[in-house]
């Protein structure tokens, strides 16, 4: 019988080692007995101890991390991606596992039935040799990882927190290399460079470096006239080249180039210059790969081609994020800088996907960020919430401009989830036709939410009205932004109902000053900190800010802060306001990294007598707040 | 006047089927086995059209099992010019296909008492009872839900913000990042059919009220 998905499944498999050392025929005899399964984030594949499984695994979607229990702390020991094998251990042992193998995002995986696979690799000593290495260098030792590199191509970096281990991580080196012949002249090896966008070329005869040419032997020998832009390259390259195999830890290539002086060292099949090119390795890579500096990452996101490479810059985003919050690093600094690496990432998507739809925007626009990225306040992996505003067209075109957003939209909604922003539940995305309208649709749709107000239409304008411009025409979001406080100046029914909602979630205390959890479901016992804490301090903000009219500020603390400028007889109370929405931002931060999840709801056994004061002491400024809006707006005929 | 009160015979194969489902037992994620299936049509007309394929894969203990997959495809009388853009299947192709009798023997005999589960589950099951009833043969006896359930009932209720009923395969598989290479093939959409039961089932259980039951489709829609 025909088997699609089997043929399916060889078509993925082949492309990875091993299996791209088997015939058509086995690979498809393996991938007839493939299992799939699905994998919620942080669910065990396997745990230390457990009986091996009848079958090792390949990812085809998601991530893998190995942990292990080192000096009783629970530490990743290497983590997988699309393509990567693991679970090897039942190939070559008869233990039990000796490692946890957690999934760190949802993941689907291939099951490969040993009974199957053995008797296919006996007579093939490479594939043996490869599993073998494998086995041995990621589930046994992690100080082996230097062995690593080599086996698997496919890897972009490893990333790790144990700093002391670093320097002995293989180098990631590009693998898409540009190569010229040593007669192609010197004005064409610039053009090239420029094309790429890169700062080297290597030299080859038939793939065998012969040379490499950099911008400063440009700058060097030709712009000083030294040499002629008609000139063949062989003239100015530096040969030999550099050349070492692949695997090659990252402070061997440091040394070899401060030793050498150069900034480039060329990869090839057997790490000598008699062999075939397979990589490059730069300076600037070695760079990258020394860790989470901000200033390296957003040169790495502005380089970036590949939403790939977005998603493991962003990975280094979380690790530098952890690394902030466990430092104390002040909550105002480290959200500022992780807004503008997030910025950066969805402005690059942005600019990538216009390139891929090969035609430009037909009319002018701006991608607004809207919620909490909106009010600078997106720490933690949270969902996307975005949309579109568009120039004003002629009725006729509307339709034909809305669908080239769309699709823009669409592209980008697309990567921002695989980079890691996960879809909006509600669909409040810029490829929803509802939210990506011309300016005049969007003050349309503004002025009916503030003048037939209900609880959707509030629930909307607070989503809605924090928005933030992400990328393009700056004088749609302004125009948009003086729209609404047009409308919602001396709008008091609109402005009462906003207040009304900003009390919606009761103190989060209760009677007895214990904490509220939440009653049943999933996170019973939890305490709501979104809910109960972050939102109220939130909504209040947004009310201040547009009841007086203070434009241009989206971000909560900032809010109060200048609430507190412009009332210094209250001066004290929005301070101390601004705290409370820093303090609480914060925990959730925390309490989201400690959890690897969105830190919302906090497991109040686990806080410490210390934190548990410190949110009390926010929830009374959180009381005063809901106090002073009862006043202020009257609310009590909306309650 | 001639009554026959004898009880009516039914092939051999359709009383193994039957037989199946004697041991009763009850339905839960974690015991039972369900079959993922979609079936390329002439049309939609349930009275004119033909099943041009039917592909279908198990799922048992949260884990699909490729090797137990199934595929056929079938002789075609009714054949639609307009459909063929969409399935890709042509009426004097070169691939092996089996009679309608043929096909739905093999069927039967592969589901056994399974959940079935398809996307727009109705159309499917109904095609598939069309066919049997042509053949003198009653509806299907298996228990059926349609992954647009499973899904609209993970969304997030409100009138305002999302009041689709519908949503298709494609827009789900979207959502849930999952590969649309073989869409519009039987075994394609199955597997991706499977996959969506895979993982609305993983949100929905978190939830303590849920019951399996509740998404059984009614038969007498079926």
């Amino acid at each position: 019988m025909k088997n699609t998905i089997a043929e399916r499944i060889a078509d993925f498999i082949k492309n990875f080692p091993p299996f791209d050392q088997f015939s058509k025929k086995d690979l498809y005899c393996i991938a007839k007995e493939v299992t799939i399964t699905y994998l919620e984030k942080d669910e065990n594949v396997y745990v230390v101890g457990e009986p091996l499984h009848d079958r090792f695994y390949m990812i085809h979607k998601g991530a893998i991390a190995l942990k292990k229990e080192i000096n009783s702390k629970m530490e990743t020991v290497d983590r997988f991606d699309e393509g990567d094998i693991f679970g090897l251990r039942p190939l070559f042992a008869k233990e039990n596992y000796a490692i946890n193998a957690v999934t760190e995002e949802e993941s689907i995986l291939y099951g490969i039935p040993l009974d199957t696979f053995k008797p296919l690799i006996t007579q093939n000593r490479e594939v043996v040799n490869f599993l073998i290495e494998s086995f041995a260098s990621n589930t046994e030792n992690p100080f082996s990882k230097e062995l690593h590199g080599s086996l698997y191509d496919n890897r972009l970096d490893v990333l790790t927190n144990d700093k002391e281990l670093f320097e002995l991580q293989p180098v990631r080196y590009t693998k898409k290399v540009i190569t010229a012949t040593a007669k192609t002249k010197i004005k064409d090896i610039a053009k090239l460079m420029n094309h790429h966008r890169i700062g080297s070329i290597v030299i080859a005869d038939d793939n065998i470096p012969i040379g490499i040419v950099t911008d400063e032997d440009l700058r060097k020998k030709v712009i000083t006239g030294i040499q002629s832009i008609e000139d063949s390259v062989s003239l100015i390259m530096s040969s030999p080249v550099l050349c070492y195999p692949k695997g090659v830890s990252i402070s061997q290539a440091q040394l070899a180039m401060m030793k050498h002086n150069v900034s480039h060292l060329c990869v090839t099949a057997d790490g000598t210059p008699n062999s075939k090119i397979i990589g490059i390795i730069s300076q600037n890579d070695l760079i990258v790969m020394g860790g989470s500096n901000p200033t390296v990452l957003m040169k790495a996101i502005k380089r970036s081609n590949s939403t790939k490479e977005l998603k493991h810059i962003r990975k280094k985003i979380m690790v530098l994020l952890a690394g902030f919050v466990e430092q104390d690093i002040p909550l105002t600094q480290t959200s500022k800088i992780i807004f503008e690496l997030n910025d950066a990432t969805v402005k690059r998507i942005i600019e990538r996907c216009i390139l891929q739809i090969d035609k430009k925007p037909p009319v002018s626009f701006a991608w607004m960020s809207l919620g909490s990225q909106g009010r600078k306040e997106q720490l933690l992996h949270t969902d996307q919430d975005n949309a579109i505003v568009f120039e004003n067209v002629k009725a006729d075109d509307l339709e034909e401009v809305r669908d080239y957003f769309l699709l823009l939209a669409k592209k980008v909604n697309k990567r921002l989830n695989a980079v890691g922003f996960d879809f909006c539940p509600a669909d409040i995305m810029a490829k929803n036709p509802k939210w990506c309208l011309t300016l005049d649709e969007w003050k349309d749709q503004f002025n009916q939410w503030t003048s037939n107000t209900g609880g959707d239409e509030i629930l909307m304008s607070s989503i809605f009205f924090d928005f933030d411009i992400t990328y393009g025409d700056a004088s749609l979001t302004n125009q948009l932004s003086e729209h609404i406080f047009e409308i919602t100046k001396n709008n008091h029914l609109f402005l009462s109902k906003l207040g009304a909602s900003a009390l919606r979630s009761a103190s989060p205390l209760g009677f007895f000053r214990q904490f509220l959890v939440e009653q049943d479901g999933e996170y019973k016992d939890f305490f709501d900190i979104k809910k109960r804490a972050i939102m109220p301090i939130v909504d209040a903000g947004r009310l201040f800010a547009l009841s007086n009219q203070i434009k241009n500020i989206n971000n909560t603390a900032e809010r109060f802060e200048k609430m507190a400028e412009l009332f210094p007889e209250n001066e004290e109370f929005y301070l101390s306001c601004s705290y409370t929405s820093k303090a609480l931002l914060k925990f959730r931060t925390k309490h989201g990294l400690l959890h690897n999840d969105d830190g919302r709801f906090i497991e109040l056994s686990a806080l410490t007598k210390e934190e548990k004061m410190k949110l009390k002491r926010c929830f009374k400024t959180i009381a005063r707040v809901q106090e002073s809006i009862k006043l202020k707006f009257n609310i009590n005929n909306y309650m | 006047m001639f009554w026959n009160f004898k009880k009516k015979v039914y092939p051999d194969y359709w009383e193994a089927y039957l037989h199946h489902f004697e041991k009763k037992e009850k339905k839960t994620l974690d015991t039972s086995r369900f079959v993922a299936l979609d079936t390329e049509t002439t049309g939609f007309d349930f009275h004119v059209d033909r099943m041009l394929s039917i592909g279908a894969v198990s799922i048992v203990r949260n884990e699909i099992a490729v090797a137990d997959s199934f595929e056929i495809y079938l002789e075609q009388s009714h054949f639609d010019p307009k459909t063929v853009h969409i399935h890709g299947i042509l009426q004097y192709s070169k691939r092996k296909k089996s009679s309608e009798e043929d096909a739905i023997k093999k069927f039967l005999n592969y589901i056994e008492d399974s959940v079935l589960i398809a996307h727009h589950a109705v159309f499917d099951i109904k095609m598939i009872n069309q066919s049997l009833n042509r053949m003198d043969l009653p509806n299907l006896k298996n228990k059926v839900i349609d992954t647009m359930d499973l899904y609209s009932s993970t969304r997030i209720k409100s009138n305002f913000i999302d009041k689709r009923a519908h949503y298709s395969l494609d827009d789900i598989a979207e959502a849930y990042s999952i590969n649309l290479t073989d869409r519009h093939t039987a075994p394609g959409d199955a597997l991706i059919a499977a996959l969506i039961f895979l993982k609305t089932t993983t949100i929905l259980k978190r939830k303590k009220s849920f019951k399996l039951e509740r998404f059984f489709i009614k038969s007498n829609r079926l």
